[in-house]
């Protein structure tokens, strides 16, 4: 069924008979061409591409729980790409290309919304900094503005700029930068998936990897042994569990990341900001909340809650830009646990063993990066070669010295 | 969190940075013939389990001393706290 304008007004003067569920629940066959393992963003994201780009037939998405109730339906929903590395920005870029035509493309409606990013600078140091990350995505084709803080003043009047310690001094600004109706990714790549024939298998959990001479024939699950071609991993926090039943140590750490959101305001915030001194970022959701978020716990954990000295780190980020918001309460706050790579980027390529192909080590970025991921998880595995802007994303890249190390952290995940 | 320090007692966890797996105590042989592999994989791949996991915490607002946690990253709940030295003494890392 196509969803469209002529199709609710049809629907609404007819009683609302004629909606059907967004897809199907199929029973597992025995075998398929590909599986992917895990049904959040990327996994749907990648069956989908599969299907519709790279005309692959007989696709199944294994999922443990729910499709949509990990990381894509528990983040704070922003899209971007103003990333500084050869290796990530072409990606990104091409991620937020895919963003701008998606809702159309999968006829679904994400709530796509391009209201912009806007990251605050508070030193001479900083802006140098951003400068030179604007040139790099300029040079990615993507857009970067620096504002002034009077340009910056007009759009957000309650901005604390004058702050004694971290006063604002400027902004980089990516104007098709925004927010997305997160649950609606999920739903909109599923549907598109299902209606090419994709069988979407929930409640389904993997429970070992059928290898024999190193090749991977299929996954033994909760609802028996389904053989596969090749079989694709994208199950985010849980990487390192599910990679340890094919005996393998992933370069990452699993690590909780608190986000928030507040009561329902009248509309205050018209984009997206992140503070330049601390780890504090906030957006509005159409709803009126105020969407924020901060550092990581830091710990490993699998947990999906954090502990309160964090909530206390991460407000009072926020109160140093915008004191108003001292005002509102907390509606709501969770927990996500998030694929901590040792380079703060992803993976996307083949493992040692033959059939089996991952995708993981998002950290605390892999919403933005979802529909780049699906599309270039499903080339890897179609084609058996990785797509042109993610060559970079190596498992080997550590042991070679190529890392994307866009904070210059280091192998210390819980910096990244 | 809180974690119950040998030497200080309960101590609340935001006193301390965390470094991650008790391991890295295992630094490997710089003239073993593997030595690349053996520091590649020290610095860079993690068992990161669910469940039961020895790690290093270092009490940064406290006594600055290296603390090998058991916490089990399911549930938060710490079983047992060690000072690093002792732990690094009976692996036979420091004297």
């Amino acid at each position: 069924m196509r969803y469209s304008g002529l199709k609710v007004i049809k629907e609404a003067l007819t009683g609302h008979k004629g909606w059907t569920p967004a897809w199907r629940d199929p029973e597992p066959q025995s075998h398929y061409d590909i599986v992917i393992i895990g049904g959040g963003g990327h996994g749907l994201a990648t069956a989908y591409y599969l299907a519709k780009e790279f005309g692959q037939k007989r696709i199944a998405v294994l999922e443990k729980g729910w499709i949509g109730g990990g990381n894509v339906g528990r983040n704070t929903t922003i899209i971007r790409s103003n990333y500084l590395l050869d290796g990530n920005e072409p990606f990104y870029e091409f991620s937020l290309k895919l963003w701008e035509g998606l809702e159309q493309d999968f006829n679904y409606n994400a709530m796509i919304s391009q209201r912009g990013i806007l990251n605050l600078i508070h030193s001479d140091a900083q802006r140098d900094a951003f400068t030179r990350r604007g040139n790099a995505m300029i040079l990615n084709g993507a857009d970067a503005e620096m504002l002034t803080v009077r340009q910056i003043k007009e759009r957000y009047p309650y901005l604390k700029t004058d702050d004694a310690r971290f006063p604002i001094k400027g902004g980089l600004a990516q104007h098709r930068g925004g927010t997305v109706r997160h649950d609606a990714v999920a739903w909109g790549y599923a549907r598109g998936a299902d209606s090419r024939g994709v069988d979407i298998i929930q409640n389904c959990e993997v429970t070992g990897f059928r290898i024999e001479n190193g090749t991977c024939l299929g996954v033994e699950t909760s609802r028996g042994f389904i053989g596969a071609g090749k079989i694709g991993c994208a199950v985010a926090g849980s990487s390192s569990r599910l990679m340890s039943k094919a005996d393998m140590r992933l370069p990452m750490e699993s690590h909780v990341l608190q986000a928030f959101v507040s009561e329902g305001l009248k509309p205050v915030m018209p984009g997206v900001v992140t503070f330049g001194a601390g780890h504090f970022y906030c957006s509005q959701s159409d709803k009126g909340g105020l969407v924020f978020g901060g550092d990581l716990d830091g710990y490993n954990s699998y947990a999906q809650r954090g502990n309160l000295p964090t909530v206390e780190d991460v407000c009072e980020g926020g109160m140093a830009i915008f004191p108003a918001f001292g005002r509102a309460r907390l509606l709501r706050m969770w927990g996500g646990i998030m694929d901590m790579s040792m380079d703060g980027s992803p993976i996307i390529d083949k493992t040692h063993i033959d059939g089996l192909y991952f995708n993981g080590g998002w950290c605390y970025g892999g919403f933005k990066a979802t529909p780049a991921s699906g599309y270039c998880f499903a080339h890897l595995l179609a084609k058996d070669a990785p797509h042109p802007t993610a060559t970079a994303y190596r498992f080997d890249r550590f042991e070679k010295g190529y890392m994307i190390d866009e904070k210059g952290m280091g192998n210390q995940p819980n910096l990244h | 969190m809180i974690i119950d320090h040998p030497l200080l007692g309960p101590r609340d966890s935001a006193e301390f940075t965390y470094m991650g797996d008790a391991k890295l105590i295992d630094r490997p042989d710089w003239q073993a013939a593997t030595a690349a592999q053996d520091f590649y994989e020290y610095a860079y791949l993690r068992d990161n389990p669910a469940g039961w996991h020895e790690e290093l915490w270092f009490h940064e607002a406290g006594d600055r001393s290296w603390l090998v946690v058991t916490r089990n990253t399911l549930t938060h709940e710490i079983s047992k706290v060690e000072l690093a030295r002792d732990v690094a003494r009976r692996r036979g890392r420091s004297t």
